[in-house]
Parts: C-alpha cells; structure tokens; sequence
C-alpha cells in the first residue's frame, strides 16, 4: 500500500515503513538505544530527503523515549537532578546544532556532515563498546570481577552539586558539556544521542548503570523534542504522516525486543550491538570512500 | 486596439488552417494519502476546414510541463580521499516534471529553429542564466541534471507513442510519477509538418494536494509552531499508550 508522504513529497508504501519501524524497534528494545542512527540511514536509503529524515526521526525518538522513561519512573532509576543538568546542556547543544545544520544546508554540504558524523562516531563508539565487552567476557571466564575507577580528573573541578539518586558528588560543567555535545549531534543527525550519553555517563561521571538508561531518556525526550520544534517552525521538514508510521512499528518492535533481550546475557548483548554499530559504520565509510555511480546531484536552490 | 486584434487574428489565419480540438481524461490530479501516481489519456481530434494538406506528412507533439522552480546541481569531487559536493550550478528555472509523446521520431517532428522558438525539448525548458559564470562546463550539469530525471521518471520523452490516424484523430497516455509536485501543469499540444509548428493548443491540468495531505501541508507552513506541537503530542501519547498497553498485557 502506498502512501503519499505530504511534506517529504514522496510516495513510499506503508508496509515497508511499518516494516522498518519494527525492526529498528526490535533492535532498541534488545539494546536499550533509541535506534535513531540505525533508522536515520535506512530512511535516507529508501529515498527520503534527508532534512525530513532527520527532523521526523527526531520526532519519533520523543515516543521512543517517552515510553521508556515511564517504565524506568516507575522503577525510580531516574536521576532527575541530573537529567535536568544534562538538558540544560542539551538544549544549549541542540540550538547550536540546528543553526550549524542550516548554515552547511546553505552550503551543500550538510550531507557530508551528517554522513561524517555518523562515520566517526559510530566507528569510535562501536570499536569501544566492541573492546569493552570482549574484555568482559573473558573476565567473566576467567572469573575476576571487574574494577571501576571511583576518582579521575573530573572531580577536581569547582561547582560541585550533590546528586543523590546517582550517590554522586561532582562539577556540574562535566555534565553540562556531555549535554551540549549530545545536543549538537542529536540535531545534526536526528539521533537521540543514547548511544554517546549512556558511555559518557558511566565511564565519564561515574553514575551507577541502573540510572543512566532512565536518566538518559529522560534527557532526550526535551531534546529531541525541542529539535522537532526548532525542525519544524525553521526548516518545515518533520513529517507527521512519516513519523506516525514508524512510530506504530516502533511500540511493537520494541516490546518485542525486550522480550528477547531479557533471554540474552548482557555481554552478548553489547557485543551484538557493538557489532551492528561498525557495519552501519562501515557501509556509510565505504559511501565516503569509493566512487559515486553518479557524481551530480539535484538539491532546492540555495539550500531551502 | 480593436485594428490591432483584426490585424492579429488575419496574421493568425494560416497557422489555424488545421486547429486542435483536445481532450483529457481528467484535467485535474488529486494527491490523496493514497496517491500512487497517476495515467493521464490525452485524446483529440484535428479540425480544418479545407482538405487535408498533402505537403509533409502531420505530426503531432504532445508536452506536459509541471512548475518551473529554480534548482541547484551539484558535483561531487575526491578531496582528502572522501566524495564530497565541489561544484555548484544554480540553475534558474527548470520544471519538477516533463514529459513529451511524439507521433514520429524526434528528428522527424521538429526542427531546431521551432524547437527554439517554443521550448519543446527538454533542454530548452531548462533555463539557465549565467551558468557560464559559475562552473566551467556546465553543459555537463545541464546533461546531469536531464539523466537523474530522465532515471526517476520526472523527464520523460516517449517518440511515436502519440498514435495518431488519418491525420484526423490522436491519442496518447502521459504517465505521471508517485513524487509529484503541486501547482499548475501546462499542457501543450502541438500540430508539426516537416518540421514547422502549424498549430499550437495550450491548457493545463491541476495538481493539488487534497484532504489529510492538504490541511497538514498547510498546517505546516501557516503554523509551525502548532504542527510542532501537533506532532509532539502525538509522538507523546503514542509512547504513554504503548508504556500502557504493555503493563496491561504484563498484569493480563
């Protein structure tokens, strides 16, 4: 079934979005990720413009996001103090990324961008995360558990701020800049920013890992949300048909993850994710690397 | 003024010896949710009213053009080992969407001088003012632009698919894309022999957004900010539904 998407201005069938929703939906609710950079690609790839994929993912992060930090409220691992340091921040960063978006859209160049950031980003998160967890589990084999450094550099700065669900005693500019940062990328890529802010935040600030899911959606739901806001009244590119269809995907695929991820062990699990990381890396590096079969491309004049 | 338009219409008088008399199968195209591109059949008759010419033979030029807007084309080039937009050519008008059906082979139905005159092809329909300042060759963008279009169905030139019999009556059917543009698709027609336009008959056809498509278009562009929102409530409720759903099926 077609359905004509009337702010993208392509016709594109239901069943595949649906489709697409789930998976990606699957894949989150296994991993605990928004799926943003995994979904982003696919929807560039199916021959959505990229401004409208980046804008309606941000969109349809918010409902990822809002049903997630419900369950996690209702269990109490949400560090609100916290969450509302890091969205500071992040709402700083957000603004900062889409007045860089607009003015490389100018340019021709926000492709590049994008791509860019997703090359390097995920190949750095990805090869990390890939190290860590094979680390962990021959340290599970060979059965010594594992030591977590409780001072570095980060707690000699000054504005300290007592966090108490996170039993933390730190500057508030570590998470400050942890915000801006996510904010920059989740507007400029149309990610939510999980995949940088749940690392940050356990090997950067020291939380306990029970919190830093919660906190982190908790976080992103204002920032991806203030993007679609700054998305649509500026650029007018966050389509609503488009969203609400991966969104439906979306709630199932993801209830359907969890169901899985709940029977896989949790190295397994970031190894699996760690892995899925590079090949997206990788396919999009190649993009960059090998020649265009068709070296022009039509774009709106002067980049509106 | 009203010596001026006699004067015209004598001028005219040779070029409407034979006269198009068209019709369509519908002149107007509603983009619904839906919508998955649309056939429009092209029909019509040739009336004169002296015998039929016997000269070269009739040729008949069918073109659709959808709105013209002005675009930008770019080149990718290797720099520091990645592909990356160099180039740039503004191009001032070209439309979203030509098609053109002719009766013969191109080279048999127009000649360059008519072709020029009434910007048939779909080179002449793509204005280019002051490319030459911006790139060095930009007959390669031009050509660029026309085979990306041509590879999505956007430019469309389908020779002898007019059929026409007699030299009395045509018909052809036009095929217009899923991706389509709003806005008003001129229509031509265009009666050749031996390459020389003798009639030209000009109408258009509407492409509108309706229903759903229409109101969140609009939405969209007169209140941003609503749509925002609008959209925010929805991706909102969507996740406290689902959240729900799946306690309710947990406790069930």
């Amino acid at each position: 079934m077609q359905i004509y998407l009337p702010i993208a201005e392509v016709s594109v069938n239901a069943f595949l979005l649906l489709g697409l929703g789930g998976m990606v939906g699957v894949l989150s609710g296994m991993f605990g990720v928004g799926g943003g950079f995994l979904m982003t690609p696919l929807l560039f790839f199916i021959g959505i413009p990229p401004a409208v994929a980046v804008a309606t993912e941000a969109n349809q992060i918010v409902a990822s996001s809002f049903s997630g930090v419900l369950a996690h409220l209702r269990r109490k691992t949400v560090d609100l103090k916290m969450g509302t340091v890091l969205l500071i921040g992040g709402l700083i960063g957000a603004a900062l990324g889409v007045a860089v978006f607009n003015y490389l859209k100018s340019l021709g160049q926000v492709d590049l961008l994008v791509k860019l950031c997703y090359v390097v980003f995920l190949g750095v998160i990805g090869s990390l995360m890939f190290v860590e967890s094979l680390n962990a589990i021959r340290k599970t084999r060979s059965g010594s558990a594992p030591k977590r450094k409780k001072h570095n550099w980060v707690h000699g700065l000054p504005f300290k701020m007592r966090f108490r669900t996170s039993g933390l005693y730190i500057s508030v500019i570590p998470p400050i800049i942890v915000g801006i940062l996510v904010g920059i990328l989740a507007a400029i890529m149309g990610v939510g920013g999980g995949f940088i802010m749940v690392p940050a935040m356990i090997y950067l600030l020291g939380m306990p890992t029970k919190v830093v899911v919660g906190t982190s959606l908790f976080q992103i739901i204002f920032v991806t949300g203030f993007t679609t806001m700054l998305h649509a009244t500026t650029n007018y590119t966050v389509d609503i048909v488009l969203a609400v269809l991966l969104l439906i995907g979306g709630v199932v695929g993801a209830q359907v993850g969890t169901v899985i991820g709940a029977k896989l062990k949790a190295e397994q699990l970031r190894i699996l994710l760690a892995l899925m990381v590079l090949v997206v890396c990788g396919k999009l590096a190649l993009d960059l690397l090998i020649q265009p079969g068709e070296l022009f491309s039509i774009g709106a004049a002067g980049g509106h | 003024m009203r010596w001026l338009l006699l004067i015209l219409t004598l001028l005219a008088a040779p070029l409407r010896a034979e006269e198009v008399v068209l019709g369509l199968s519908q002149d107007q195209v509603s983009i619904s949710t839906n919508f998955d591109g649309s056939e429009i059949i092209l029909y019509g008759a040739i009336k004169r009213e002296a015998p039929i010419p016997q000269e070269d033979p009739l040729q008949v030029v069918v073109t659709i053009s959808g709105p013209q807007a002005p675009i930008t084309v770019r080149r990718k080039d290797r720099v520091l080992g990645i592909w990356v937009n160099t180039e740039a050519m503004d191009v001032s008008a070209a439309p979203s969407f030509y098609a053109i059906a002719t009766s013969a082979p191109w080279g048999e139905v127009l000649n360059e001088a008519d072709d020029l005159r009434h910007n048939v092809s779909i080179p002449r329909r793509i204005r280019s003012v002051g490319a030459w300042s911006q790139v060095a060759n930009p007959q390669n963008f031009i050509d660029a632009l026309v085979r990306i279009r041509m590879d999505n169905g956007l430019y469309v030139l389908a020779e002898s698919a007019v059929d026409l019999r007699e030299s009395t009556l045509f018909n052809t059917a036009i095929q217009m894309p899923a991706n389509l543009t709003e806005g008003e698709y001129a229509t031509r027609v265009f009666l050749t022999r031996g390459g020389k336009v003798v009639s030209k008959y000009e109408t258009s056809i509407e492409v509108r957004k309706v229903g759903l498509e229409r109101w969140l278009y609009n939405l969209s562009r007169q209140q941003p900010l609503l749509y925002g929102l609008l959209s925010l409530t929805i991706a909102i409720a969507a996740g406290w539904g689902a959240s729900a759903a799946f306690r309710l099926m947990r406790s069930g």
